[in-house]
């Protein structure tokens, strides 16, 4: 019996069209756009200004306060100007414009394909480096890859998690990664171990990527302390939590951080940022993003520069369909529907997906005939008919009671309901009131 | 095409599932019974359906569309489900008219004014049939004997099972004839291996879950059983209870209406045993031969206070350190 997490889950078609097509890599434009703000956190402070000179690996914005993630130029060429530019999240935001010339490199980096397996560094010195090199967790959630890998006092971490699922539909970046990388991302593992002072490592894969199971058994054989878990393909496994309660059968309460029991989870992708950054001084500027939806010519993972505009990724897998409705950035499951597709590929930019017209529109809603449904399929074990109606109603204290800000928003309940109810809609918005208020009332 | 693109928060897939596929997935898993309720009754059990199922379909558009003033949805199954459901609650015999009063009663009454589908308190067909049975005693207990049952050709009404289990035991069919369907009853109550199967279906395409057939029909057997372990009478007999009357048809397709059961799966256990409970106690102890109905449509009241009281068992409510 293949592990998986005990409470509610989907399974929705995988459409992994692009799954085993070799990562290729895209010519850089004559203009990048790379946004300031590609983290959760704080926006980056910018540190060069129009006219300046930079290469592939320079700084051009620090972090500002404790979560927040350095930026780094992934060309080389001069600042034109540091303007808005609207990015994924649908609004005008800071961005580093600029024009290229050429692909000259920081003399530090090393760009060369050989394998560096030896590490020398203590756990400071890495964790260093990984926050020099803005590594963010590149799953979506982009959440400081050096934060989390520092637990906060008190509190010891005891195994390292390496989310390897990719249980969002359509997505194959990770996958193809792991399959053409998977030395690079063996030693980012042993560096992360070092770096969290752990002797334990487990990386769970979704049985639905048999090859990249078998490919990781083979190299975890070198690696004492490293071992591969299969896990039955049910979404959404990516999530931090149900990935800790699939291989370990620990939950972490509600409101708690994998830490509290003992766990931290790191993404497959961001792992070989890590060996990157650690081992070749190669600052997050690049990443591996899919390409694909049902009337897409050519489904594919490309290894893309940040600022580089989703249009000529999308022109590399066949051009934009005629029959597209909508384009989202990342998975069907929790990506976000992108207002345009001029603007530039960031760090957590998994995939792209486009979705005919057909599919984009959703139904009209009906009334609720409680079956129950969202009930059985919540990974969290909240009753999302009850939530929505308390978010209708602004019922603030029972909607916090039932437990709305434990939702994860992975869109189970939105995606079983027959009869069409947003349910996750109200959720998050019932979610951000309710978080407020709980904010207010620590103040 | 810049501005044509649509954006909408997360999900951006469905599962494609619908009311109506859910509905008429409960309509398929009728079939096995209507087709013995025909071949027991032949003509009339088709009649008796297809007027039912008119009654119901053509109450809720006319109400809809002329007092509500809104588009009727009579496409989602649910009033043609009612009327099925009805129809096997009746004996075969009822006069048109009392049919048509049931229909208007189920739809008009417990279904619209509350709000239509999904906001209903009870479930239609049940206080449709308990109306018919407290205003018309004599007409809904008039039994017409099955046409296969070469015995009793010149028969015109006969006792049920429950019925001459309670008031004259000696005429009781065997276990075997109750279990394929040929005893005297309501269209619905007849065989009790063709609502097996349509359970199998349900099941299978997952409309429902077994938690409440099952904890329905193991509280009747665990509690007759208990009896008939003390003082081993037909009277207690578990397989007669099981076999018998509305039950398989009430725990299976009624007892289970999504609108009026519990949401949560531990809030299913304790309505569908309540209903096994009650039901058993009105067969041995009430006025009624038959208590499924009563104890479903009590029970309907008592679901929003399971559900108040029946929270899902959320993450992170117990950590186990494995």
């Amino acid at each position: 019996m293949l592990k998986t997490f005990r409470i509610g889950g989907i399974h929705p078609k995988e459409n992994k069209f692009s799954a085993g097509m070799a990562i290729q890599t895209i010519a850089i434009p004559g203009e990048v756009i790379i946004p300031l703000s590609q983290h959760i956190g704080a926006p980056c402070q910018p540190v060069v200004k129009k006219g300046d000179k930079v290469k592939a690996g320079t700084l051009i914005g620090k972090a500002v306060g404790f979560v927040s993630a350095n930026i780094h130029s992934s060309v080389s060429g001069t600042v034109v100007k540091i303007d808005k530019a609207l990015d994924a999240s649908g609004y005008k935001r800071d961005a580093v414009f600029i024009k290229v010339e050429g692909d000259e490199w920081e003399p530090a980096v090393d760009r060369s394909l050989s394998l560096v397996s030896e590490c020398r560094l203590t756990q400071k010195e890495i964790l260093d480096k990984i926050a020099a090199a803005g590594i963010v967790g590149m799953g979506g959630a982009t959440f400081p890859t050096h934060v989390k890998l520092t637990p906060p006092p008190g509190t010891k971490a005891e195994l390292l998690i390496i989310n390897a699922v990719e249980c969002e539909p359509y997505l194959t970046s990770d996958h193809q990664l792991m399959m053409e990388k998977s030395d690079e991302i063996m030693v980012g593992i042993t560096i992360v171990m070092k770096a969290l002072n752990v002797e334990k490592a487990i990386i769970g894969i979704e049985n639905n990527k048999r090859d990249a199971i078998e490919q990781f058994r083979q190299k975890a054989k070198a690696y004492p302390g490293i071992t591969v878990e299969a896990l039955k393909v049910q979404y959404p496994q990516g999530g931090e939590k149900q990935l800790i309660d699939a291989l370990t059968g620990r939950q972490v309460p509600s409101g708690a951080l994998p830490i509290s029991v003992g766990a931290v989870v790191q993404n497959v992708g961001s792992t070989f940022a890590v060996y990157e950054a650690v081992q070749k001084n190669k600052p997050l500027v690049e990443r591996v993003v899919t390409i694909t939806g049902k009337d897409v010519k050519q489904p594919c993972n490309i290894l893309s520069r940040v600022g580089i505009p989703l249009n000529n990724l999308i022109a590399m897998a066949g051009g934009v369909p005629e029959t597209t409705g909508k384009v989202i950035s990342g998975g069907p499951m929790m990506g976000k529907a992108l207002a345009s597709i001029d603007i530039p590929v960031t760090k957590g930019t998994s995939g792209v997906l486009i979705v005919p017209t057909l599919e984009a529109k959703r139904k009209a809603m009906k009334d609720c005939i409680r079956c129950g449904k969202c009930v059985d399929v919540c990974p969290m074990g909240l009753n999302p008919t009850l939530l929505m109606n308390l978010t209708e109603y602004e019922v603030w204290d029972r909607a916090e009671k039932n437990g709305i800000t434990d939702c994860i928003e992975c869109g189970s309940c939105s995606y079983t309901c027959p009869a069409d109810r947003p349910l996750l809609d109200y959720i998050r918005l019932g979610k951000g009131k309710v978080m407020g208020i709980v904010r207010a009332r620590k103040n | 095409m810049e501005n044509k693109l649509i954006v909408s928060p997360s999900p951006h897939v469905h599962s494609g599932d619908t009311i109506q596929k859910n509905m008429y997935a409960v309509l398929i898993a009728l079939i096995p019974a209507f087709l013995v309720a025909l071949y027991v009754f032949r003509l009339d059990a088709l009649i008796i359906t297809a007027l039912a199922v008119l009654f119901c379909v053509g109450f809720e558009y006319l109400i809809v569309r002329f007092i509500l003033k809104k588009e009727p949805s009579i496409l989602d199954g649910s009033a043609i489900i009612t009327g099925v459901l009805l129809a096997f609650n009746v004996p075969t015999g009822l006069p048109v008219w009392i049919l048509a009063l049931g229909s208007l009663f189920a739809i008009g009454v417990v279904k619209l004014t509350f709000g239509g589908l999904g906001n209903n308190i009870f479930n239609p067909a049940i206080a449709g049939r308990i109306f018919l049975l407290i205003s018309f005693p004599a007409q809904m207990t008039t039994w017409a004997a099955p046409e296969t049952t070469a015995a009793t050709t010149d028969a015109v009404s006969s006792a049920t099972v429950l019925g001459a289990l309670k008031f004259a035991p000696e005429t009781m069919p065997s276990l075997m004839e109750m279990f394929l369907g040929t005893e005297p009853g309501s269209l619905g109550e007849m065989s009790v291996a063709a609502l097996l199967l349509g359970l199998i279906y349900l099941l299978w395409k997952r409309v429902i879950t077994w938690h409440i057939p099952v904890s329905i029909l193991a509280t009747v057997a665990l509690f007759t059983g208990l009896l008939y372990l003390f003082n081993p009478v037909p009277l207690y007999h578990p397989l007669i209870h099981l076999f018998s009357g509305g039950l398989m048809l009430g725990a299976i397709f009624m007892a289970t209406d999504y609108v009026t059961s519990p949401l949560t799966k531990r809030g299913m256990l304790i309505y569908g045993s309540a209903i096994g409970f009650i039901t058993v106690a009105i067969r041995l102890w009430g006025a009624y031969p038959e208590g499924v109905s009563f104890a479903i449509l009590l029970m309907n009241a008592f679901t929003p206070l399971i559900n108040n009281y029946t929270t899902p068992k959320r993450f992170g409510e117990v950590v186990k350190h494995g």
